[in-house]
């Protein structure tokens, strides 16, 4: 772990490539069939600052339906945001269009979740890969582009010869490798992936996270990685964000989430991970949050969590508590002193011993 | 540590991945080495229809009937040297002989010939509706579907009206206001009541293409518009159209002849089985002539039919989901 934290450190030193600010979207719920008029919004992202630095992974976790997806399609311009800014290098790219917003676009790419959809299946793996340099010229002469193809069928660990094949002819795992040789052609700096191995079974999910890391190394590629499996964001990221209802509720190096997590619903979410000695298990003291998540188009009022919170108090329904370093921690030593949007923050032994 | 079902230990997550790089890059130089079997032949959704297409009776049935069909459409002089406009009266009525084995109709014009210059005007309503109809709807219905908003409202709500309006009263109406009626006339009337059937199937197709993951990563590649929908809308939006236009092929021959049977459709001179079975069942004539409306009536009959089976058979290769 040391390393890492050394990892860590150093690019905390660096410029952020990419500073998202209180971005925010809503997606308007209509009524009414010819003259639609809004009824309300569902509130799937509400207000989420973080950077992304050169090199590092932040992964970001959290249950389906709490906004981790509509991030990703935001920070791909996929979607328009409400409101906020999305700086790529000092640059805010939610308001360029056209050339400006093509020219961003070959340095922010997007690996997909669904490898059965995310690869057209009338086109040949090497009209797919190929595909973005027809887009973007600029990045490869005509003559030049089945070799690049084929080399990226390299990097990625598929046989080169596979070019004239269709997807399906080929397995998840396989095609989640297309769609990374896809996502890389343009060699971006910076790879958004979305759930890019929740659909694929275990032993698979290894080899593409490894091969996620390799590629990291050798492109120096910094990584969104969004998923909902706690043991393969820890595994893949330098730092993690935990997502609650279109909100941030913690954020942290690894260690500092996995190993001090000071907010409830961090701890609920670590202490719902099995662990695999079967006498730790049964020791261990789970946390079992009771109700739904409530819907984002009405949202608690104060903090997101309060409803099905343990801790939660009066002072919880009036006011929103900050994505900050809780005040008691602000001096600690250890790995507590990270941004946690809890009043009531503090450190539960149980859950770090799982 | 956390549980960790996923990764154990990353050694053995790089010796899996390792494992299996190997065992595909081994599998894959088998077709290079050679002596082995050929390249595997890259097979598209065209290619896998069109291997289910010809094991198929329904098919090739059709195809040969379409293909016979379409040959005297354009040279019915291979099997009829006879004018189709040649008529006498003294003829009228006749019943078959050696040189006119399907007899003489009211006006003395040989019945056999006349049948054969009918595909003519058959198959080119047919094929030219139908063009017009998938090439017209697919266009609208499919932009419609593609940039949705207020456009697609307002053509949803157009093809909602001339849903409402029938064929044969459409026909009746509009047919009859005009003068003159070519071949033409009567193609423009059929692409006008029919690409509404096409464009709401096109639209539906383009819609659900649209949502697939493959579109958004073609945009956040930064593709425009047009590669969108050439590249990944189209081609993966395009078979149910096809489908319906290939049935629909069928029925519009089959409207030409009701609409001339009706006396809007197509007027003399043109040859037409319509207005021949009109012509035939003008003053119970068929009764004691039963051929003058037999042959024409069974022609069109089996050309629809054709066309119906062609069109099953091609939903069957492409749309599965269709059946």
């Amino acid at each position: 772990m040391s390393e890492e934290s050394q990892r860590t450190e150093q690019t905390e030193r660096r410029e952020p490539i990419l500073e998202v600010r209180d971005l925010v979207k809503h997606f308007p719920l209509t009524q009414g069939v010819l003259f639609k008029r809004q009824v309300g919004a569902v509130k799937a992202v509400d207000g989420i600052s973080f950077d992304l630095y050169p090199g590092e992974t932040l992964g970001i976790v959290g249950e389906s339906g709490c906004g981790k997806s509509t991030v990703a399609k935001l920070l791909m311009n996929l979607e328009a945001p409400t409101s906020g800014t999305i700086r790529y290098k000092g640059e805010d790219i939610t308001k360029l269009s056209g050339r400006a917003l093509k020219a961003v676009r070959r340095n922010i790419q997007m690996v997909f979740q669904d490898p059965y959809t995310s690869l057209n299946p009338r086109m040949t793996v090497g009209d797919i890969i190929g595909e973005p340099f027809d887009i973007h010229p600029e990045v490869a002469p005509k003559g030049d582009r089945r070799r690049k193809v084929q080399e990226l069928l390299d990097v990625v660990g598929l046989n080169p010869e596979y070019v004239n094949r269709y997807p399906h002819q080929f397995s998840g795992g396989q095609r989640q490798r297309i769609g990374i040789a896809r996502g890389l052609a343009l060699r971006p700096e910076i790879i958004v992936a979305d759930e890019p191995v929740s659909a694929l079974d275990v032993s698979v999910q290894a080899q593409v996270v490894n091969l996620m890391e390799r590629l990291q190394d050798e492109f120096g590629l910094s990584y969104m990685f969004i998923a909902h499996d706690l043991s393969i964001v820890r595994h893949i990221s330098d730092r993690v964000g935990v997502m609650y209802l279109g909100k941030m509720a913690e954020i942290g190096s690894d260690e500092e989430i996995y190993e001090h997590p000071t907010h409830p619903y961090t701890q609920a979410l670590l202490s719902a991970v099995p662990v695999p000695d079967p006498e730790a298990e049964g020791r261990r003291e789970r946390i079992v949050l009771e109700g739904d998540v409530p819907s984002p188009a009405n949202p608690p009022s104060g903090c997101r969590f309060r409803t099905r919170c343990w801790k939660a108090e009066a002072r919880c329904a009036e006011e929103v508590p900050l994505l900050a370093i809780p005040t008691p921690f602000e001096k600690a030593e250890s790995g507590v002193a990270h941004p946690s949007a809890c009043h009531f923050a503090e450190e539960r032994a149980a859950v770090v011993a799982a | 540590m956390t549980g960790t079902p996923a990764i154990e230990g990353p050694d053995e997550a790089e010796t899996l991945a390792g494992v299996e790089s190997e065992a595909e890059r081994a599998r894959g130089k088998g077709p290079s080495s050679p002596g082995r079997e050929p390249p595997e032949r890259a097979r598209s959704m065209w290619s896998d229809a069109w291997h289910d297409l010809r094991r198929n009776p329904v098919f090739l049935i059709a195809g040969l009937l379409i293909a016979f069909l379409v040959l005297i459409s354009v040279w019915p002089g291979l099997i009829a040297s006879r004018d189709p406009l040649s008529c006498r009266l003294g003829r009228s009525l006749d019943a078959s002989s050696a040189g006119h084995w399907f007899g003489f109709d009211t006006q003395g014009c040989d019945v056999y010939t006349r049948v054969v210059y009918g595909a003519r005007t058959s198959v080119t309503v047919g094929v030219c509706a139908t063009l017009g109809v998938a090439v017209l709807g697919s266009v609208l219905g499919g932009l419609a579907g593609f940039f949705g908003g207020v456009w697609d409202a307002v053509l949803s709500r157009l093809t909602d009206i001339f849903f409402g309006i029938p064929m044969i009263l459409g026909g009746l109406v509009f047919l009859s206001m005009t003068g003159s009626r070519s071949v033409w006339t009567v193609v423009a009337f059929i692409v006008l009541l029919g690409w509404p059937q096409v464009a709401r199937i096109a639209r539906g197709s383009v819609i659900t293409a649209k949502q697939n993951d493959y579109v958004l990563a073609a945009r956040a590649l930064g593709a425009g518009n047009a590669r969108m929908m050439t590249r990944h809308i189209l081609p993966n939006a395009i078979a149910p159209v096809i489908v319906t236009a290939t049935i629909a092929l069928g029925t519009y021959i089959a409207l030409e002849a009701t609409l001339s049977f009706l006396g809007v459709g197509l007027q003399p001179p043109t040859v037409s089985w319509g207005a021949d079975i009109s012509a035939a069942s003008q003053g119970m004539q068929f009764r004691n002539a039963p051929h003058i409306l037999l042959y024409p009536a069974a022609a069109l009959s089996l050309t629809v039919l054709a066309f119906i089976m062609l069109g099953d058979a091609v939903r069957d290769a492409l749309d599965p989901k269709l059946r």
